[in-house]
C-alpha cells in the first residue's frame, strides 16, 4: 500500500465526464462572447456594432446547450429543479447555498440566461430580423444608459459563468482540483481567448463585422498571455501539493500540449506584432488575409480550450 | 451496544470501531447488506481477502485488509501481518458531503447522523467529489447518491444498527457518542498500559472534521488506513475565497486587456463606414 507523502486524497472521483466537459466549454464561450460583445459596445465605435451583435448571437447560441448538458449529467434529470427548490418535507423553500459553487452557479446561470436572451433579442431587433413594433419599442428602452447598465451587468454575470466552473472543481476534496485556487481564473482566461477566436471565426460569415476582426485578433493574444500566466500559477500551486504528476502525466500531457498549441498563435502574435494588427503595425483588411489565419488559427484555439478542460477534468478521474 | 439501551431522538449516536479486535469476518458487511437490501458483490478471480474493494453505493460497511507485513523478519509477527478495519461513513460533525450538496438532500437527523434523503437527491454527485473518506457512491439504477444511513429506520424503531449487532468481537460498538468516547479512551489507555503503544484513537475529538460520530481505534497511523490525518482533514469550502478571488483578478485583467485590444486604431483601412450603428449611439462621443 503506497502512502502519499504530501496532500492526502482518499476520495472517489465524481464521474463528471463528457456532459460536464462540454458544459464547461460552452459556458466559457458564452460568458466570454457576451463580455467581448459588451466591451465592443461600451468601448468600440459605431463600426464595431456588427461585431458586438455577433458576440451576443454567439453568447446566446453557446448558452443553449449548457442547461441541457447539466440536466443530462444528473442521475435523476427530472429532478433538476431540486437544485433550486428544497423538497425536504420540513425545510421546503429555495435552495441557495452560497458556499457551494454548484448551488450559486445554478442561480447565476438562470440570471445569465435572462441577460443573454435580452441581448440576443435586442441584437435581432437592431439587425432588423424582428420587426414587431412592440419589440422595437422595448429595444428603444435600451437606448442610452439603461442599455449600457444592462449589458454591463450581463457581462459581470457572464464572466462569473465562464469562471465559476473552475471554483466548482476546487471546492471539493479531489486531488489537483482542490490543491489550487487557479482553476477558476484559468477557465475564465481560456474562455475569453476561445471567445475571441470564435468571434474571429464568425466574422468570416458576417462581412460587416470584419472591420473588428483585427481587434479580436489582438485581444486573443492578450487572453492567450493571461491564460499562459494562469497555467504557470496552476503548476506552481500543484508543486507543494505533490499532485503535479497526476495531471501532467501520460497520456494527459498530450491534452496539455494541445492546449498549449492553442495558445501558440496568440503568444507568437504578441511576440512578432505586439498589439499591432500586422507585423508592420498597419491594419490590413482581414478578408484579404488567408483562410489559414481566419479559419485554422481560431479553430486551433478552440480545440485548445476544449483540451485544457479535458485535461483538468479527465486526468484525475 | 453501550450502556444506555434506550435510543432517544435528540441525542448523538454513532459507532466506536475498535480495529484492534477486528478479525475480518465481514459479519458487519453481510448484516448491512441484508437489512438494507443491498446486492452482493460478484466474486472476482484474483481478489485477495478484500473482495469488497471500497465503500460505495452498495457497500456501506467495508472491512479493509491492509497488508502490514514487516519487510524484515523480526522474531514473532506479533499479529502485525494485517491491519483490519471495518470502515463506514464517519457521520462527520463538519461533513464535507453536506457542505457542497446543492439540493439540501443531505440532512442531519434527530440522531445526529448524516443522512441522504433518497427522494430529494438528484444525483449531481457533488457530495462524491467532496467526501474525503471515499464513502458515497451513485446507485446505477436509482441514479441517486447512497451511503450508510446509521440504520436510520432501525434507530427510529429503537433498534441498534445491523452491523454493530452482528459484530461477534464487539469491534463495532453502537451507542451515544459521549459514552462511546469515554469507553474508547479507557480502552486506548488499557492498551497503552499493556505495551500496545501503536494504539490510538481517530476522530474521537474535534481534531478531524469537528469530531466523527463514527470514530475508530487504530493500530497504526491514519494514513495507513486511507484516512486523512488531522492536518489534511480539510473542508471543500476552504477553496471558495481563493477560487473566486482568482476569477475576480482574471476578470479584471480580462476586461482591461479587452479595453486595450478593442481600442479603435486610427488607421485608414480600419475606417470602415457602417450603416448598422444603432440610432442610440448617434449622439455619443
Ligand atoms: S464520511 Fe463522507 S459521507 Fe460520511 S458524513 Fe463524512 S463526508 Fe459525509
Ligand atoms: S448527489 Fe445527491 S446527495 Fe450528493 S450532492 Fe448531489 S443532490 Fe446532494
Amino acid at each position: 500500500m503506497t502512502i502519499l507523502a504530501e496532500a492526502q486524497h482518499f476520495v472517489r472521483p465524481p464521474d463528471w465526464t463528457w456532459y460536464i466537459l462540454f458544459y464547461f466549454f460552452f459556458a466559457g464561450l458564452s460568458g466570454g462572447s457576451y463580455t467581448i460583445a459588451t466591451l465592443f459596445r461600451l468601448r468600440g465605435e459605431r463600426s464595431d456594432e456588427p461585431a458586438a451583435r455577433l458576440g451576443y448571437y454567439a453568447a446566446f447560441a453557446a448558452l443553449l446547450p449548457c442547461p441541457v448538458m447539466l440536466i443530462l449529467d444528473l442521475g435523476r434529470p427530472l429532478r433538476f429543479w431540486h437544485m433550486m427548490w428544497n423538497t425536504t418535507p420540513d425545510a421546503a423553500g429555495f435552495n441557495f447555498v452560497y458556499w457551494s459553487p454548484m448551488s450559486v452557479g445554478v442561480w447565476a446561470l438562470l440570471l445569465y440566461g435572462v441577460f443573454a436572451t435580452v441581448s440576443f433579442a435586442e441584437a435581432l431587433v437592431r439587425d432588423g430580423k424582428i420587426r414587431l413594433p412592440l419589440a422595437q419599442g422595448a429595444v428603444r428602452l435600451l437606448d442610452g444608459t439603461l442599455g449600457k447598465l444592462v449589458i454591463a451587468a450581463g457581462a459581470v454575470v457572464g464572466l462569473f459563468i465562464a469562471g465559476y466552473t473552475g471554483v466548482l472543481l476546487a471546492v471539493s476534496n479531489q486531488p489537483v482540483w482542490s490543491d489550487t485556487w487557479a482553476l477558476g481564473g484559468l477557465f475564465l482566461a481560456s474562455g475569453m481567448s476561445g471567445s475571441a477566436a470564435l468571434l474571429m471565426l464568425l466574422t468570416r460569415y458576417r462581412p460587416e463585422a470584419q472591420a473588428s476582426a483585427g481587434m479580436l485578433a489582438v485581444s486573443e493574444r492578450l487572453y492567450a498571455l493571461l491564460e499562459l500566466a494562469l497555467i504557470v500559477v496552476f503548476v506552481l500551486t500543484l508543486i507543494p501539493a505533490g499532485t503535479l504528476g497526476l495531471t501532467f502525466g501520460f497520456p494527459w500531457i498530450l491534452l496539455w500540449l494541445v492546449a498549449l498549441a492553442g495558445l501558440a498563435p496568440g503568444i507568437a502574435g504578441l511576440l512578432t506584432s505586439r498589439l499591432a494588427v500586422t507585423g508592420e503595425g498597419t491594419t490590413v483588411a482581414v478578408h484579404a488575409t488567408s483562410a489559414a489565419t481566419t479559419l485554422a488559427v481560431p479553430a486551433l484555439v478552440l480545440v485548445g480550450v476544449l483540451a485544457l478542460r479535458a485535461a483538468v477534468i479527465f486526468s484525475i478521474q | 451496544m453501550a450502556q444506555s439501551s434506550q435510543i432517544t431522538p435528540g441525542r448523538a449516536y454513532g459507532f466506536f470501531t475498535d480495529t484492534s479486535v477486528c478479525i475480518g469476518c465481514k459479519a458487519c458487511e453481510v448484516a448491512c447488506k441484508q437489512w438494507n437490501e443491498l446486492p452482493g458483490n460478484d466474486p472476482v478471480f484474483g481478489d485477495g481477502f478484500d473482495n469488497t474493494g471500497s465503500l460505495d453505493a452498495q457497500n456501506w460497511r467495508h472491512v479493509e485488509f491492509i497488508d502490514n507485513v514487516p519487510d524484515e523478519t523480526m522474531g514473532t509477527g506479533q499479529g502485525k501481518a494485517w491491519l483490519m478495519m471495518s470502515d463506514v461513513c464517519k457521520h462527520c460533525q463538519h461533513a464535507s458531503c453536506m457542505e457542497v450538496c446543492p439540493t439540501g438532500a443531505i440532512i442531519r437527523t434527530e440522531f445526529d447522523s448524516v443522512y441522504i434523503q433518497q427522494d430529494v437527491c438528484n444525483g449531481c454527485r457533488n457530495c462524491i467529489s467532496a467526501c474525503p473518506y471515499n464513502v458515497i457512491g451513485q446507485d446505477e439504477h436509482k441514479g441517486v447518491a447512497q451511503k450508510c444511513t446509521l440504520c436510520y429506520d432501525r434507530l427510529q424503531g429503537g433498534m441498534e444498527p445491523a452491523c454493530s449487532k452482528a459484530c461477534p468481537t464487539d469491534s463495532i460498538q453502537f451507542g451515544p457518542v459521549d459514552e462511546l468516547q469515554q469507553m474508547a479512551r479507557q480502552r486506548v489507555a488499557d492498551l497503552q498500559e499493556q505495551g500496545v503503544t501503536q494504539a490510538r484513537l481517530y476522530g474521537d475529538d474535534a481534531s478531524v472534521y469537528g469530531g466523527l460520530n463514527a470514530f475508530f481505534l487504530l493500530m497504526d497511523e491514519p494514513e495507513k488506513y486511507n484516512l486523512p490525518n488531522a492536518a489534511n482533514a480539510v473542508l471543500p469550502s476552504r477553496n471558495n475565497v481563493g477560487g473566486y478571488l482568482g476569477v475576480l483578478a482574471t476578470a479584471v485583467l480580462g476586461v482591461l486587456g479587452g479595453l486595450i485590444a478593442l481600442r479603435r486604431r486610427r488607421e485608414p483601412a480600419a475606417e470602415t463606414p457602417s450603416e448598422t450603428r444603432p440610432e442610440t449611439e448617434a449622439g455619443e462621443e
